[in-house]
Formats: C-alpha cells, structure tokens, sequence
C-alpha cells in the first residue's frame, strides 16, 4: 500500500479567478522505504505542496492521505506519523541540543521512561552527542542539520519531509547528510520525501524524481528513466558525453527564468537567510 | 555515526494509540511549551532586568511628586500606596504587550514550523508562551517589591497575600501577551505588531484607574475604564498588595474577568495561530 498518495491536490491563493493555482492538481504515489525527490524551480510550488502535506496549510481542494491518514480529516494523525525538516532554521538556538530534543520529544508524547534513551539514542545516530550540552548557536551548519534530522525522527516517524536538506552546507557535510538520510532508509525503512536544487542529489539520493512546473508535475520517474526522455545535448560544445539531471530540469522547466514568480522576494530572502546561517 | 540495533519497536506511534484525555493532553502539552520559554530564559535571565528602569522611574519620580501635591483623591490612603499596584500593572502590560514580536520572529526564523507540525493543540502552544510572558513578569513583581519597600508603601508581606499578587502579575501577563499574539496574527510583520503594541499601550494605561481612580475621569473615560481589563488587574492587585485592601471590586469578580477574558483569548489566538506559518 502506498505510504503517501496525493490526489488532484490543489491549492490556490486569492479568488478563484484572480491567479492560477500554487499547485495545481497533483497526484503522486510514494511506496513505503522509498527516497523521493520533488524538483523544480523557485515558484514552482514545491513549498506549497510540503507545507499542505504536513499540514501546515490547508488545501483547496483535493485530497492525500500519509500512513493512512487524511491531511485534511485527521491532521494530528498525520503530524504524529511524520518528521519534518523544514528549509528554514528549526531549532532553537538560544538552547542546547539535547534542550532542543526534550522539548519536542515532550511535545510528541515520548513515554517518559524512553525519553533519555531515545534522546541519547538519537544524538549518537547523527555524531551530536559530544556537543549535546552546548548551546546550538555555536553550532555549525552542517552539525545544526543534524540535529535538526534528530528532532524530526525522535519519535520515529515512517515518513520524513525534507525541504532543501542539503542547502548552504559545505560538500563535506551535504555527503554526511545523504549519507544519514540513506541510513535512516537502510535501517528503520523510512520514507523520504524531499526537496531540492541539486541534480547531483536527486540522481544520488532519490529512487524517483517528480518536476513541478508551474504547480503542475510535468515528469516523473526514476532518474535514468528521466534522462532518457531528454534528448542527447549535443549542441552544447565541451558538455559531458552524458545527459546529466541539469540537462533533465532544464528540459522540462526551459522557461523558468522567463516567467515570473510569485513570492520570489521572500523566498529569496529566506533561502538566502538559511545559507547564510548554515554556511 | 554509529548504526543503531533495531531495538525499539518501529513506528511505536501505531501500537497502542494513547488516547489520555484531552484536557490533560492539552495541559501537559502547554506545560512543555511553557518549559521550552522557561529554559530560553534560563540562558538569557539578564533580559528579565533590563526593564527595569521603567517602574523604578514611575515610583521614585512621578509617585514621588504626585504624594507632595495630594491633587488625587485616593480615599484614606497615601498616594504612593494608591499608585504601586497600578505601576505593577503598567509594567506587566508595557512587558508583555510585545510578545508577538517574539513570534514574528519565530516565524521569521522557521523554528515556529517545527512546533506547529507537532501533535500539539495550537492553543496549548499559545497557553504556553502566555505562561512564558507570566514568569517573565514576575521579574516585574520583584523589582516592584524592593523599590516599593524601600519608599515606605505598605506592604502587605502575607505569603498568601504574596501568592495571590503572583497570579493576578501571571493572569495579566497571559492576557495581553495573547492580546499582542493575536495582533501578531493577523500583522505578520514586526513593525506593524510594534505599531499596534505602541498605539495600545499607552490608551490602555491611561483609560484605567492604574494611577488615578475611576470616579474623578469624564463620564464617557468611566465607560472606557469599566471596559478595561487593566482596571480589573490594578483593582486586584490593590485588594491584594496593600496592607489595608483597597480595590473598588470584590476579588472575586476580578479574577473571574482576567480568567476569563484570556481564556477566550486563548481559545480564540489559537484557531488564528496557523496563520502565522501559512
């Protein structure tokens, strides 16, 4: 049974007639275990399609259900079933990490005999547990991330959402982030849902890859099937021999600089903020 | 990185749903909220100090003066006596009429994502931070209290009497900081959750009997003054603070307007709060 099935998800801002859709009519199945990556450019409504699946933001119309439960009807069932990793700072810096932890891992009803044990458990899973009583704003991008991935599995959650995970990280700590991501697969089976600029880690990380464009899904497949859709780029001189993910997304999204997007300011500003912070 | 076992069993949500009740879920659930503020404080407790200029300024100077001229008529009491619970007061307003800025900031951040996604009721977050401001103002009551003692007022130091000007600082703090957050709501913006905190304050202060009694104000003020819950604040704390009480309400009814009046605010900044991460 599919872990996350979204069917004509919509979602539109303002009346009806006034702009098209943030996201329009999506449908998606997710396996369980399954590493899937959301891809397109900015504005393309990638943030819009996590926020209503976590149920940050309400749909228009539509609907989805993940681990069998609706994001609409049943939306503590769904927060309690998923982890989230949200693209802009989810920690709190003015606490240590192991505060950080124990704050949420109340808030999702951790038992509390198992409380210390997961906590530990999950410090040592990400490499923290040295610096579990430092305070997080002397902590470095990649070891926030980190910490981050923990708050958002503590209470082991079999779906994982993760919006730009690998955003403004040195190349070392991105590759330490796929490397637990493809962890957390290998040992609990954990789905992962996630967003991303870099070809290089869909075509690493993901089983299956979707392109929004324009709030619609304009591709999906594995990444070799992706690239084989694409015709061969010969006219580019000095390209490699071999079609890569970027000559994928540019296929399919060929006038995304052209267009406008809505939010660009913001969602600048924030992506921005976030490489700062993490850099 | 170290690979784990699979001891635990996976997924434990799915086994054994614990349906407590939700009375008692919601208030653990602000309780943790209000230990997450709580903790923020503990690594940072200078900020608890840093207002307090204004209430040490309000009594040595203005209550100073104002005792001299006895223009104020404030029944059989001194006026520095008369003024104390409303400086206790404004300084609770003053402090926790800008908490939303705490949350735009949050916001701003992302961390508010975070506790949003939680299973938690979005009122029990709100409980949370309003619980958060109380033990901020506490801080208030403390200054207060020294400055106060060492002007002469009288005091009342019945550890009772001491309980009871705690809750009523916490029950105000609660009130108009989920006022500010509601603001916060619906303004997205610092400057504009500052622009509404400044333009509040002040009328707030004024249009109530914090240092002046209802009885000598304009008709039409009487009306504004009944109607704000500030009144019913100092009007406790009189009742509670002084050696002789000296509130114009019964402590009952006071309480019962606080209580319930953040109660809907609760409830009501609850429902708006996802707005904030939309």
């Amino acid at each position: 049974m599919a872990i996350i099935a979204i069917q004509d998800l919509t979602k539109r801002f303002g009346p009806k007639s006034a702009s098209r859709p943030a996201v329009d009519g999506f449908s998606l199945t997710v396996e369980p275990g399954e590493i899937f990556g959301l891809l397109g450019p900015n504005g393309a409504g990638k943030s819009t399609l996590i926020k209503m699946l976590t149920t940050l933001l309400p749909a228009t119309s539509g609907q989805a259900t993940i681990a069998g439960c609706d994001i609409g009807r049943q939306p503590m069932g769904v927060q309690r079933r998923i982890g989230y990793v949200p693209q802009a700072l989810s920690v709190d810096g003015t606490l240590t990490g192991y505060e950080n932890l124990l704050i949420l891992a109340k808030l999702y009803g951790v038992p509390r005999r198992q409380r210390l044990d997961r906590i530990g458990a999950v410090l040592q899973y990400v490499g923290l547990e040295s610096v579990a009583h430092r305070l997080v704003n002397t902590y470095s991008g990649g070891m926030i991330r980190r910490l981050e991935m923990a708050q958002a599995t503590l209470h082991r959650p079999p779906v994982l959402f993760l919006d730009e995970p690998t955003v403004g990280l040195d190349p070392v700590a991105r590759k330490a982030m796929w490397d637990l991501i493809l962890q957390l697969r290998h040992d609990y089976g954990t789905t992962v849902f996630l967003t991303t600029h870099f070809m290089e880690e869909a075509d690493v990380l993901c089983d299956r890859i979707a392109m929004l464009y324009h709030g619609q899904q304009v591709a999906i497949g594995t990444p070799a099937a992706l690239k084989a859709t694409v015709p061969h780029p010969e006219t580019t001189p000095g390209a490699s021999p071999e079609t890569t993910m970027d000559d994928v997304f540019i296929h399919y999204t060929r006038n995304a600089l052209t267009t406008e997007t809505e939010g660009g300011y913001r969602d600048t500003s924030t992506t921005r903020r976030t490489a700062k912070r993490l850099g | 990185m170290t690979r784990q076992p699979h001891a635990a069993p996976l997924n434990d949500w799915a086994n054994g749903t614990r349906v407590t009740a939700p009375i008692a879920d919601f208030a653990a659930k602000a309780l943790v909220a209000a230990e997450l503020e709580v903790r923020k404080l503990r690594h940072d407790p200078i900020q608890l100090f840093t207002r307090a200029v204004q209430p040490v300024l309000w009594l040595t100077i203005f209550g100073q003066v104002f005792t001299q001229v006895r223009g104020i008529p404030t029944g059989g009491l001194s006026y520095m006596d008369f003024m104390t619970p409303g400086i206790l007061a404004q300084s609770v307003l003053f402090m926790s009429i800008f908490t939303g800025l705490l949350v735009i900031w949050e916001k701003d951040l992302g961390i508010l994502h975070k506790l949003m996604v939680s299973p938690a009721p979005k009122s029990a977050l709100v409980l949370g931070k309003a619980i958060g401001a109380g033990v901020r103002c506490l801080s208030q009551l403390l200054i207060v209290y020294i400055v106060a003692a060492l002007l002469g007022v009288g005091l009342s130091w019945r550890p009772l009497d001491i309980l009871g000007v705690a809750t009523v600082v916490m029950l105000g703090a609660a009130l108009f900081s989920t006022f500010s957050l509601i603001v916060a709501c619906w303004a997205q913006t610092h400057e504009r959750v500052m622009g509404v905190g400044q333009l509040m304050m002040m009328p707030l202060f004024f249009a109530s009997n914090a240092i002046y009694p209802i009885d000598i104000m304009p008709g039409w003020l009487q009306v504004v003054s009944r109607l704000n819950p500030l009144t019913y604040m100092v009007d406790a704390l009189r009742n509670l603070m002084l050696v002789e009480p000296a509130g114009s309400y019964s402590l009952g009814l006071s309480m019962s307007i606080l209580i319930g009046v953040s109660a809907l605010l609760i409830a009501f900044c609850g429902r708006l709060y996802p707005r904030l991460v939309r």
